[in-house]
Formats: structure tokens, C-alpha cells, sequence
């Protein structure tokens, strides 16, 4: 593998399962220490984008070349190379945490002695030391992610694959693990993130791809996509009750787009005060009305369609 | 020069594909560890030994002795602990590769991250089939001495029966396996159990299969359990000859059929 060389590159892939079309031709290249995010809703192939390169589902179609090799020749090679976080926590709950590691550890033959020393760095980094010879099940969810997240680097992965790594966590448990994920960027990891999050995605990635039906509908840094698909500013207007159609009506021309969604109206404008006031001009009188620099969510809300006003 | 290369080569991924089995085994020894599983594991040494002695010592008083093939005569139960020996390989093999295998793929989910690793599938399914065969050479290991202490065989017999029971338990391992991707909800293992009893009660366990008509003969001499039987009494009582040879290549197919059927089965279910 030559230097500057893509760790992970796909080309037309495409992945079949009976007549349903899962991911449809897509094209994705992860350089060395990026952060790659897969952005979508439930369904957009986003996982089974994820089970290729994890080596573990056959490409239907097209080219995927990870770390230099053919998965499909050279799975067991590629796979010891990677690290993965499954969108479900597999833990065994018949193992302690620390067994957790270590077993999982010999499914790469690596040697007992550097085991048992990795695995207490591990549970040091995601700081999990205390339980080290607790049983799994008890452990709350925040934990079990970073347990996971810990088995997943028991090899040193050359890039760590994260399927959804913060879905189901509480606001608290999720800023640990992104501090986590941080950490390792720091370190030079090469990630691989998926997530319906945007939040997650502005946090954590460096570049990523928004997938919709098996498709990648945008690509990009997640400000530049802002920047692209979105304005500058989204003005949110809530009005209780009142049915909204016959709001909107009177919105015409406010803003650069509107978008209705079930219990609010999003305005996206270069100013967001500007068009706040031009409602008040037209006597609108909403419940609330919010002020806001755009994000990610936006930018997915235009990408992968609801009904949008223009 | 190329041959040593190339031989060199099969040698080092085989012995990959071995540690990567055993650790997958390593991973029930660690869990079992921490378990009541032991408790599972003692009682079914405790069930052939129960039969043992109920049939083979209780009945036993009533048949008397009993005069094999070959012409020599044995005890009712000498003739019956060898069949008991095959029937617990038989039913520890089973017991781990269809409801434990199904258990541990389908609701512990405990493979879909181990796929994740060099570990394939086809080494999973190895690495339980040796973790099977591990307990029940426990079963074998534990019965043989008591076989021996109690006269019914010698020390040398039972050293040369033990890699026997074990072929028992790898035929049964290779089709439990089988079966445990066949699985589609717990109701099935029920049908196992009834295949298991039937062969328990007809495999020349404890009367000669030579005693029933024709078509029912052929139907049992096809089953494992009557070679696996066959197999292990020759040895404890001694009394063999070369149609053991049939008996042990029967089973050696049975293992091979059974493990590279259940490994392209466990593969296509775990890697769609």
C-alpha cells in the first residue's frame, strides 16, 4: 500500500439482498487519521455499508479495497486490523469485563502476557478499572458502550469501525464517549462513525457522507455541507394549536425556504432576526419563536426530503 | 524448495485456524468458570450411572451372563456400561452443539462480534465442537474409571476406549451442529430429543440389534449410535475384530459430513 493511499475505498458498491437493494453504488474513500462519518436515517444502508467494510458481508457489486486488500480474499488479514463497535452491545454477559477483553483478545492470537497488560490500559481509558471483575449485565448503559468501544481497540486497530456509538445514552454518557472517540482522533486512529445523531456527526467528524435509500446524496466537511445545503440561520416558530397550513400561507417569501414540520415551522434565512421580525410584520402571533445557527440537522432534514416548502 | 514453501505455508494458517477454535473454546472454558454449569456437567455423568446401575446391575441379576460374538462371556453389565459410555458421548455432544450452539447464536448473539474478528465462521463451529468434545471426554474419562473400578473393564481397555468416545462425541457434535442452524424456535429440540431416546433405547444398547427382524436392523445399523456402541463395547470387553474398522470409518464420515455442512450453514447465517 502506497503512502497517501485511501485505507478504506469503495467504488460502485453495492449490496444486494434478494431484490431489495440495501447500499447502490457507492463511493467512499477514508484517508489515514479522519474521522469518515456515514450519516442517514434508519434504513438509508448505512449499516450494511458498515458490515462491508467490517469484512463480515460480501460485496454484491462494485470495488472495496480496505488497507490495500480484497475483502473478500483477505477477510481474516483485514479484520485483524480492525476495530468494531457494533450498533448492539454484544458483550458477554457470561464473562466479567476484564474476561471480556482477554477473551476477546485471543480471537487474534495475540500473547496472554501483552493481554493482561492492554486490557487494564483499556479499562483505564474508558475508565472502567473499578469494575474490572464485575459481571457485565449489571453495568449501566454508558458503560457497556465503553466496554465495548474498549474491546474494539484490544488489537490496536489500524481503523476502528463505530456503529451508532452514542444511540440509547443519556446526554452525560454520550459526552464521555465522544471525549473518548476525541482521544483516540488525537492518537491518529483512523474512524469510521455511523449515526442519525447530528449533533455526533458535527462533533466527531472530520468529512462524511449522507445516505439516503442506498445512496450518498451529499458529501462533505459537516460545515461545508452546512454551508451548502442549509443557510446560515433557522428561525423555529411554534403556534400551539393553530393549524399550520394556514400559516405558512402567510410565510410566503420570508426567508430563503420553509419547511413544515408537525409541531413547528423552520424559516432558513442568512439572518435569523431579519426574518423574525418580517413575521411579526405580517401579524403573526407564534407561541415561540427560537433564533438559531443551522446544523447538520438541517442539512439531513433538506437532503433526505420531508415535505419541503420553497 | 517451492513444496516447503508452499507446505510451510498450509501448516502456518492451519495452525492459525487451530488457535483461533481453541479460543473459541477458551471463551466456554472462561464462562463455565464463573457458573452452575458444572452442576449441568455432573449430572449427566450421574445419568448413566443411575441406568447403569438400575439395568445393568438391577436387570443384570435376572439375565445373568451374557455371551458376545466373539464367544467370550461378560457380565449383563459390562455389556451394558459401554453402551451407557456412548450414549452420554452422544447426548453431551448434543446437548452443546444444538441447544447451547442455537442458544448462543440466536438470542446471546454471542457471534456476531466474534465474526468481527480474524475468527471465521467455520473456526466457531470447530472451536464448539472441541469445547463438546472436551466435556464429554470429562463424562467418558469419569465413567471409565468407574468401570474400572468396578471390574467391568481393565485400566488398559479404558485407555484405548477413551479416543473412541471421543469419535462418538465428534460424529454427534458434527450433526448437532447441523441441526442447531437447522433450529427454528426451542419447540424443534424437542424432535431431538425424541431421535436421541429412540436411539438410546435400540442402538444394541441393551439387547443385541442381531435380536430384531430384518427392516428394523437396517434402520438401526444405520444409525451413529449403534457403531458408536459397537465400537466402544469391542474395546472395554476386547472382544473386536476387523469389522471395527467399519465402525470407526462410519463415524469419521458421520464428523467430516456433519462439520462442513454445519460450517457453510453457520457462515451463510452469520455473514449474509
Amino acid at each position: 500500500m502506497s503512502e497517501g493511499e485511501p485505507l478504506i475505498e469503495a467504488r460502485r458498491l453495492v449490496k444486494r439482498f434478494g431484490d431489495f437493494v440495501a447500499v447502490d453504488g457507492i463511493d467512499v474513500a477514508v484517508r489515514a487519521g479522519e474521522v469518515f462519518g456515514f450519516l442517514g436515517p434508519n434504513g438509508a444502508g448505512k449499516s450494511s455499508a458498515m458490515r462491508m467494510i467490517g469484512c463480515i458481508s460480501p460485496p454484491s457489486g462494485g470495488s472495496l479495497r480496505i488497507l490495500g486488500l480484497d475483502p473478500v480474499a483477505d477477510g481474516p488479514a483485514i479484520r485483524a486490523r480492525l476495530g468494531v463497535c457494533p450498533q448492539r452491545d454484544s458483550l458477554d454477559d457470561d464473562l466479567t469485563v476484564i474476561e471480556n477483553l482477554t477473551v476477546y483478545a485471543r480471537y487474534f492470537g495475540l500473547p496472554r502476557k501483552i493481554v493482561r497488560q492492554r486490557a487494564a490500559e483499556l479499562l483505564e481509558f474508558v475508565r472502567l478499572s473499578e469494575r474490572a471483575l464485575d459481571r457485565v449485565e449489571p453495568l449501566s448503559g454508558g458503560m457497556k458502550r465503553r466496554l465495548t468501544i474498549a474491546r474494539a481497540l484490544v488489537n490496536e486497530p489500524d481503523i476502528v469501525l463505530l456503529d451508532e456509538p452514542t444511540t440509547g445514552l443519556d446526554p452525560q454518557a454520550r459526552h464521555l464517549v465522544w471525549e473518548r472517540l476525541f482521544r483516540l482522533k488525537q492518537r491518529g486512529v483512523t474512524q469510521v462513525i455511523t449515526t442519525h445523531y447530528m449533533d455526533e456527526a458535527e462533533q466527531l467528524c472530520d468529512r462524511l457522507v449522507v445516505m439516503d435509500h442506498g445512496r450518498i446524496v451529499a458529501e462533505g466537511a459537516p460545515r461545508d455541507l452546512i454551508e451548502r445545503f442549509s443557510t446560515r440561520e433557522v428561525v423555529e416558530l411554534r403556534f400551539g394549536d393553530s393549524p399550520l397550513e394556514s400559516v405558512i400561507a402567510k410565510l410566503d417569501g420570508v426567508g430563503q425556504r420553509l419547511e413544515r414540520l408537525p409541531d413547528r415551522i423552520l424559516v432558513y434565512a442568512e439572518d435569523g432576526d431579519t426574518a423574525a421580525a418580517e413575521v411579526q410584520r405580517r401579524r403573526l402571533v407564534p407561541t415561540s419563536v427560537l433564533v438559531r445557527r443551522s446544523s447538520l440537522e438541517d442539512v439531513f432534514l433538506h437532503l433526505t426530503g420531508r415535505t419541503l416548502v420553497d | 524448495m517451492l513444496t516447503t514453501l508452499v507446505l510451510s505455508r498450509v501448516a502456518a494458517s492451519a495452525a492459525a485456524r487451530g488457535q483461533r477454535s481453541t479460543a473459541v473454546a477458551w471463551r466456554n472454558v472462561t464462562a463455565a468458570r464463573h457458573s452452575a454449569y458444572w452442576w449441568v456437567l455432573v449430572s449427566g455423568f450421574v445419568e448413566p450411572l443411575l441406568y447403569l446401575l438400575s439395568i445393568g446391575v438391577g436387570v443384570g441379576a435376572l439375565v445373568g451372563g451374557f455371551t458376545l460374538a466373539d464367544g467370550t462371556r461378560v457380565s449383563y453389565a459390562a455389556y451394558v456400561a459401554p453402551a451407557m459410555i456412548a450414549a452420554s458421548a452422544m447426548n453431551g455432544a448434543v446437548a452443546e452443539t444444538t441447544m447451547n450452539f442455537f442458544g448462543k447464536m440466536k438470542y446471546m448473539r454471542l457471534y456476531d462480534s466474534v465474526i468481527a474478528t480474524p475468527v471465521a465462521p467455520f473456526e466457531i463451529a470447530l472451536g464448539e465442537l472441541l469445547w463438546a468434545l472436551l466435556r464429554g471426554a470429562m463424562y467418558s474419562v469419569a465413567f471409565l474409571v468407574i468401570m474400572t473400578a468396578a471390574g467391568l473393564t481393565t485400566p488398559l481397555r479404558a485407555l484405548a476406549t477413551l479416543p473412541a468416545t471421543v469419535l462418538v462425541g465428534l460424529a454427534f457434535g458434527g450433526i448437532g451442529m447441523v441441526l442447531g442452524t437447522l433450529m427454528r424456535s426451542w419447540q424443534d429440540f424437542d424432535y431431538i430429543a425424541v431421535g436421541q431416546v429412540a436411539m438410546f433405547l435400540f442402538s444394541g444398547t441393551f439387547a443385541p440389534a442381531e435380536g430384531y427382524s430384518l427392516v428394523p436392523r437396517i434402520i438401526l445399523e444405520l444409525t451413529p449410535l449403534y457403531h458408536g456402541v459397537a465400537l466402544i463395547r469391542g474395546l472395554t470387553t476386547w472382544s473386536f475384530d476387523w469389522s471395527i474398522l467399519g465402525h470407526v470409518g462410519y463415524l469419521v464420515g458421520v464428523a467430516w459430513l456433519g462439520l462442513s455442512i454445519a460450517a457453510r450453514r453457520t457462515g451463510r447465517m452469520l455473514c449474509p
